[in-house]
């Protein structure tokens, strides 16, 4: 099992054509990040996802074939269906609305009938919990 | 092939537009519907689209960006009149003539008709006009006990009008849901107050009434024909291809005439995954695999349509989900999830799923669903233990 971050978010300077700094330093931006509890490893079974709602809005929590955990919006970019009733196959959730499929690995959307991307968060294992990056 | 011209506004049309540039195709498409609108969904229109709130707008199928971006020229409001097979040509109602390489005809379906004093829905325009009349105390009667009937009597019942459905048959669905999970159904709108008159016979329908063989007589403020759709042939016919319960396809969504293909509710094919049944599906993934299948055929490929039917309708708070052909199978099993959500597997005689219906709260049913397509694919002969047993994830069945 993975005891690291899956997809680090990387924080990469960025200085505008002024050559100021964003409002907010780059090394202020970890302490930013809000990683909140979703699940503990075992809340997840292989290959299959978990809803998770916190702060007014709803997650998946994905556990892949290979034991790699993921986190997306939880709702479909079609007509808003929570995902977590959906099936997962390999990388791929089915909407278990009107089929829709995303790869949960990166949120990208695989066809009809959806055309927009599913949010992706940062996941870290720590504990045997599955943190998700809500910033 | 230079120029492929669709005539149609649905699903099956726009999934071409989409489908014929996936696939790398630089020449011309145009796409010809007798709707003001570019494609747009239509599944809303019995459900969201009459509950919602604020007046809806239509959910589009190919946005107006997308359509630039495809480079599709669409040409809308306006009615195909004739297709030319000889000239390889299609003749608009404004009389101009538009050469094709090749065609596909995806016209879809229009609603049987019961007369003037009766409304139907099909399109975005219908929709509108059922809103206005689905105010609370209204009396609604709808003929038909079939998915548009009860999507409409769950939705103006919601809204607070007084439903009554009248079907000619002994019982609601009798086209392909079992008969256990349609008297789901049944209950759940006798507990919203719908009046559901059974094997009943109409003898005369006015403006506002609707008259009963029996004798009774049903008052109604609106009265809506869910009787099922005629598949929208009349192009098809008059060009001479040959039309058999729809417009006749082979395997690869191919009309009579090489050049000219098929998709959507207009028309039949040969299934190959049911033992080369004829079918004809009026369901709204299979427009979307029909018309992939059609153009991918049309590009030179040689696929053959497998694609497992599946369906869905939502009334109230259940959700039901039909895979492959409940009718079948001889042999029935029931799989219970929880006490309110049931899943029907209909077996061959060699225990081969061919099938499979569910009704349950929600999404309840949607996975198992989806596994028992997978299982019907691939012809799997999981065992019947296995099947009801819901401790048993379908999912290993699969696998195994």
């Amino acid at each position: 099992m993975a005891e690291k971050p899956l997809c680090k978010l990387l924080y990469v300077a960025q200085i505008d054509e002024n050559g100021t700094l964003p409002s907010t330093p780059n090394n202020m931006r970890e302490n930013m990040s809000n990683w909140i509890e979703a699940s503990t490893t075992d809340g997840v079974n292989n290959e299959d996802v978990l809803r998770f709602d916190y702060g007014g809005k709803t997650f998946a929590i994905f556990r892949s074939p290979d034991d790699k955990f993921y986190a997306t919006d939880g709702l479909c970019t079609h007509e808003k269906v929570h995902l977590c009733d959906g099936l997962v196959m390999g990388h791929i959730i089915e909407c278990p609305k009107h089929n829709g499929r995303f790869d949960y690995t990166t949120g990208k959307a695989q066809g009809a009938p959806c055309i927009l991307n599913l949010r992706t968060y940062a996941v870290k294992i720590e504990a045997h919990k599955v943190l998700i990056n809500l910033e | 092939m230079k120029h492929v011209i669709i005539i149609g506004g649905g699903m099956a049309a726009a999934r071409a537009c989409i489908n014929l540039r996936s696939h790398d195709f630089q020449g011309e498409i145009t796409l010809i519907s007798e709707e003001q609108h570019l494609p747009y969904d239509r599944p809303p229109l019995s459900k969201a689209s009459l509950i919602a709130e604020d007046e809806p707008q239509p959910i589009w199928l190919l946005e107006p960006d997308i359509v630039k971006s495809l480079q599709v020229d669409a040409h809308l409001g306006v009615a195909v009149c004739k297709i030319d097979r000889i000239a390889k040509q299609v003749i608009l109602a404004d009389d101009s003539e538009l050469p094709y390489g090749k065609l596909l005809i995806a016209t879809g379906a229009k609603p049987r008709s019961l007369g003037p004093h009766v409304l139907t829905l099909r399109d975005y325009r219908d929709a509108l006009e059922l809103r206005k009349r689905f105010k609370l105390g209204q009396k609604i009667v709808i003929v038909g006990g079939g998915f548009i009937g009860l999507e409409l009597a769950s939705s103006a019942s919601k809204l607070g009008c007084k439903v009554t459905v009248i079907e000619a048959q002994q019982r609601i669905l009798l086209r392909g849901v079992p008969e256990r999970i349609a008297k789901i159904i049944h209950d759940r709108h006798v507990a919203a107050s719908v009046e559901l008159l059974l094997s009943t016979v109409i003898e005369a329908i006015t403006a506002n009434a609707v008259k009963l063989q029996d004798g009774r007589e049903i008052e109604a403020d609106t009265i809506i024909a869910g009787i099922g759709a005629s598949p929208e042939v009349r192009l098809a016919q008059e060009a001479g291809l040959v039309i058999d319960n729809g417009i006749a396809c082979n395997e690869y969504m191919q009309t009579s005439d090489p050049d000219i293909y098929a998709a959507g509710d207009c028309c039949s094919f040969i299934h190959t995954q049911f033992d080369g049944r004829r079918v004809r599906l009026e369901a709204w993934r299979s427009a979307q695999e029909q018309s992939a299948t059609a153009i991918a055929n049309m590009l030179g490929e040689t696929k053959a349509h497998s694609a497992v039917p599946w369906f869905w309708s939502d009334q109230y708070e259940l959700g039901l989900q039909i895979t492959g052909f409940a009718d079948m199978g001889p042999v029935t099993v029931e799989r219970h999830l929880s006490e309110q959500a049931l899943i029907l597997f209909h077996l061959a005689a060699d225990g081969r799923v061919l099938g499979a219906s569910g009704i349950g709260p929600g999404n309840s049913i949607a996975r198992d669903i989806k596994l028992a397509e997978m299982m019907i694919a691939k012809s799997l002969k999981p065992s019947m233990q296995a099947l009801v047993d819901p401790s048993v994830p379908l999912k290993s069945l699969l696998r195994g």
